[in-house]
């Protein structure tokens, strides 16, 4: 039997990051760039919890984080999901060598995330139009926007992992209910 | 007792579905130029004022003591006043340059107002694009005001870009030096048509737009030369004023010239804006319009 009520109150919980992190990202954070960018806080929501609590959760994380994307990039629309929803896949197959004390891996797999969804970005909407000076791109956006979410994603991280915590504890409680 | 035991559908499968989803909605958008649509609604009433609060907020924290020390009334007034500067400005510009321009084009377009007189509504920019790679952002106007896709929008000098998407309270704008952007337009002291495209690496490296295809034979074009929208575009009105010529230079084909140019406007710090709520019509006026 499936138990609603901690469902419920996970996707609540992550839900409201996903909103508050896409709010912060679009809203603050544009006042606040560094040499041009700004950090990209949906890719460390993303890739937390998609090693925080492996491929499913992952996926549907960055499907909805990509989402939202689309819906202000205005591009292609679904492109954004794609990208994320494989970048919470992707993390999601680490989740095995997670532990919480650790931050050296979680730091890592964020910044590898974020050079992936760079590339991703660049051969699809730069590489195609005949744009091939990537040594630029790196320098001037990529680098830069991978740093910047290295030292947000630091403390970012610590805040997403309590809210994991919470998350368990409630899945925990109400296993023990029933076993 | 392991939680993967409770969803018994493999983590593969379900991929495969979110990816063929995704694909869907690409497939769908690309061919009916459908964007978002039943998610606009969520937008509308749930971050669009969201995102006017906290930019309320970090307006009053971020920008300078004057803001901050006033009280609501003032500010409000303040952003009216600001919105009719930048309209006022526009105004000035039009007549100059209509002025300088009468003239020569009356004779030779037979017309008898070349920068028209457009409706404007201000608006407020409230959000920026996620994204590091595009230059776009959202306003806080929309299809309840009027605004509609392809519409033209303006700061205080010039062109800023046009509205690509429309919900009910916002709507969002592409920056003309956004990489995908690219306008027809006219040099105005030769009548020579150009394209003006955005680059990313040109913004980054001097905050400058390329210019490209310039037929110029007689090296007529020098720095300095103003730059405005082509009565030949598709979806930009005539006449507004993009920025000036920096450079130029001969193609590798000895036929066009390519430079660039520096946008008025500054996109660094722009707040207000102005939408034009005339579009360009266009369609089978093509035809006719030759005679």
């Amino acid at each position: 039997m499936l138990e609603w009520k901690p469902l419920i109150k996970k996707i609540v919980i992550i839900a409201l990051t996903i909103i508050v992190c896409y709010l912060l990202q679009t809203c603050i954070f544009s006042h606040l760039s560094l040499a041009n960018v700004t950090p990209n806080l949906l890719v460390i929501v993303t890739s937390s919890f998609g090693f925080m609590r492996g491929r499913k959760d992952g996926m549907f994380v960055g499907f909805f984080c990509g989402l939202l994307l689309d819906l202000s990039a205005g591009t292609y629309f679904g492109m954004y999901a794609l990208i994320f929803l494989l970048i919470g896949y992707l993390n999601g197959l680490f989740s095995k060598l997670f532990y919480g004390d650790d931050i050296k891996l979680p730091i890592v797999l964020i910044a590898v995330s974020d050079l992936l969804y760079s590339f991703v970005v660049y051969i699809v909407l730069f590489l195609v139009k005949g744009k091939f000076d990537f040594l630029f791109y790196l320098r001037a956006v990529i680098l830069p926007e991978v740093v910047y979410t290295m030292l947000v994603s630091i403390f970012l991280y610590l805040i997403l992992y309590k809210l994991n915590l919470l998350i368990d504890k409630e899945d925990k409680r109400s296993h023990s209910r029933f076993v | 007792m392991r939680r993967k035991n409770r969803n018994r559908i493999p983590s593969k499968i379900i991929l495969a579905v979110m990816v063929l989803v995704c694909i869907i909605l690409l497939f769908t958008s690309y061919v009916v130029n459908f964007t978002s649509g039943p998610i606009h609604t969520i937008a509308n009433y749930l971050f669009v004022p969201m995102q006017k609060g906290i930019d309320y907020v970090g307006n009053t924290l971020f920008l300078n003591s004057e803001e901050s020390k006033t009280k609501e009334e003032l500010l409000a007034e303040n952003e009216e006043l600001r919105i009719k500067v930048n309209e006022l400005t526009d105004q000035v510009n039009n007549m100059e340059l209509s002025q300088n321009e009468l003239e020569q084009l009356q004779q030779l377009y037979k017309l008898d107002q070349l920068y028209g007189n457009y409706e404007k509504t201000g608006a407020r920019i409230i959000a920026k694009n996620t994204s590091n790679w595009f230059n776009s952002f959202t306003i806080n106007k929309g299809s309840s005001d009027g605004i509609e896709v392809d519409m033209n929008v303006i700061a205080g000098s010039g062109l800023v870009g046009i509205v690509t998407d429309v919900g009910t309270h916002y709507s969002i704008v592409r920056a003309i030096i956004d990489d995908t952007s690219s306008v027809s337009s006219l040099i105005t002291s030769t009548n020579d048509n150009c394209i003006v495209s955005g680059s990313l690496k040109d913004m980054t490296n001097d905050n400058m737009i390329l210019l490209s295809n310039l037929e110029d034979a007689n090296d007529a074009v020098k720095a300095g030369d103003s730059v405005v929208t082509s009565n030949i575009s598709d979806k930009y009105l005539p006449g507004l004023l993009i920025g000036y010529v920096t450079s130029v230079s001969d193609d590798d084909n000895h036929l066009t010239k390519s430079g660039k140019i520096t946008p008025v406007v500054d996109f660094k710090h722009l707040q207000d804006v102005l939408v034009i709520t005339t579009k360009k019509e266009t369609g089978d006026v093509g035809v006719e319009t030759s005679n």
